[in-house]
């Protein structure tokens, strides 16, 4: 076990669990959680070491999602939106003096990372945008309507998508950096939701300028296809099977209670337990070997752009999100009324409202629709295990 | 081969311009088509050679240049000089 993945756990189970409830209660920020991960130095570990970082792989944050995921839904939301903009910046600015400059910020100051690629007009498509770089003499603004930023109020810096120039077209996209001090925030639609309610999505309107180097040149579309879409969906993934994996040890423990109640008989939830630790098993070996064929296409850009991969980490995403539901609604129906009841130690209650958010985080009909689109061109693959 | 693409592209609806006037190495991309299209672009191909595309090249590169697309057809075996 990595010593990140060791710090981040005891952050879990000490800090962020403990606050969980009243993060959700009070829909806010996670702040105990996230100021002892900045503590803990955890948000710069990804930045490569040659800027001052860790230089961690995704396996490392991966495991991390996965372990906050069992302790607080809001704050493993939070770390992995974060780390999702980090692995841009680092894999897409690498050439850029004004974005290794920030990275060597980002570890030093232990500066968090908030995304705003949705936009109002748009629905849930992030591959277009309405709003556009505008640049003159060096320096850039933007003016946008971002109808969700997950702790906006809380982070140090946005990365903004828009188009390129206000002549390009909605899919001919760039993401710029933009520290604090470079945008202002008017808050339009609160966040008042059915789960993940310390992440503080409300909606805002977004003015950001700076300057023109900010912008990362690689056009979103690659960064997007590259890194932030599969960076996301393993992420994601993790934790939301950490959500799951949390929900499913309640159930193991009311069953437990149940079989020392009554030695001799095989508790009706057993049966049920199960079948869902069979449905967690396929999703974590799906997580697990997707991890795998993502760190393998990342030594080559041409894996990385084919379609097989793409449809291999959307299908990931649609795959796991149902699965964590699934598992979570099991885990409910195993406890019973002991899982309804907010008052229970075997409450599933949060579990439940909170994991909800994965099948329209990024709505999984979607990304369904785009890859029954693709199936023409998409094939079998017999060499596999060969 | 090229001139091959190039008519099936000026006989579709992939694109916001006429491909007659397109250089081998333009970005088909920058002039219309989308994702979807790419699809159809690449089944459309399939028919027309007689060939079919391995994972590997299905990929945005390949189909972004008439001339991509022609590397791509050559790579599969398709003689250039295949009307
Ligand atoms: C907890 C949480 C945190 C988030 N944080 C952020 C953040 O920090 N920054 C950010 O930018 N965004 C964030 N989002 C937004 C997220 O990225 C998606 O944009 C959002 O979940 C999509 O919402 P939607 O249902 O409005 O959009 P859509 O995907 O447009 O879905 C709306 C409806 O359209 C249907 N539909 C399906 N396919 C299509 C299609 N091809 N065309 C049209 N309609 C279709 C869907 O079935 C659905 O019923 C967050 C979302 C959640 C849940």
């Amino acid at each position: 076990m990595s010593s990140w993945l060791t710090a981040a756990r005891a952050v879990g189970v000490a800090v962020a669990a403990r606050h969980a409830a009243d993060v959700d209660r009070h829909a806010r920020f996670p702040q105990e959680a996230l100021a002892a991960l900045k503590e803990q130095k955890l948000l710069g570990i990804m930045v490569p070491q040659s800027e001052g970082g860790g230089g961690a792989s995704i396996s490392d944050i991966v495991a991390i999602c996965y372990a906050l995921g069992q302790s607080c839904a809001s704050t493993a939301m939070i770390y992995a939106m974060h780390q999702i903009q980090v692995s841009c910046v680092v894999r897409h600015g690498v050439r850029s003096a004004w974005h290794r400059a920030f990275l060597k910020r980002l570890v030093g100051e232990q500066l968090l990372l908030a995304s705003a690629t949705s936009e109002a007009g748009i629905g849930g498509d992030v591959r277009s945008s309405l709003c556009a770089v505008e640049e003159h003499a060096g320096r850039f603004s933007l003016a946008k309507e971002a109808t969700v930023i997950s702790y906006a109020d809380d982070a140090d810096a946005l990365l903004v998508t828009a188009r390129r120039t206000p002549q390009s077209t909605g899919s001919d996209q760039v993401i710029v950096v933009v520290p604090r001090d470079g945008y202002s925030l008017e808050r339009q639609q609160p966040w008042d939701a059915l789960g993940m309610r310390g992440t503080c999505s409300h909606g805002y309107r977004l003015a950001a300028r700076g300057e023109s180097a900010q912008v990362i040149a690689v056009p979103y579309a690659d960064v997007q296809a590259y890194t932030m879409l599969p960076t996301s969906h393993l992420v994601w993934s993790a934790l939301w099977l950490g959500i799951a994996s949390d929900a499913l040890a309640k159930a193991r423990a009311f069953v437990r209670a149940e079989a020392k109640l009554k030695p001799k008989v095989t508790p009706t939830g057993s049966l049920r337990l199960t079948q869902a630790s069979i449905l967690m098993q396929a999703a974590k070996s799906t997580l697990a070997a997707s991890l795998r064929q993502y760190e393998t296409a990342l030594t080559s850009e041409d894996k990385l752009a084919t379609l097989a991969f793409a449809v291999a980490m959307n299908n990931l995403k649609v795959g796991t999100s149902q699965t964590a539901v699934r598992v979570v609604g099991e885990a409910l129906q195993i406890c019973g009324l002991a899982g309804y009841r907010n008052d229970s130690p075997f409450c599933v209650a949060q579990h439940l409202r909170d994991v909800h958010s994965a099948t329209i985080m990024v709505n999984n009909d979607r990304i369904l629709a785009n890859t029954a689109s693709l199936q023409p061109a998409l094939r079998e693959d017999p060499d596999f295990l060969a | 081969m090229q001139t091959r693409i190039r008519t099936l592209l000026s006989e579709s609806e992939w694109l916001k311009v006429n491909a007659k006037t397109l250089t081998n190495d333009a970005d088909l991309y920058a002039v219309g088509l989308t994702s979807h299209a790419t699809i159809e672009l690449m089944l459309a191909l399939e028919e027309a050679f007689d060939i079919e595309f391995p994972d590997r090249l299905l990929r945005r590169g390949t189909f972004s240049s008439i001339g991509t697309i022609a590397e791509a057809l050559a790579e599969i075996g398709v003689q250039q000089d295949a009307a």
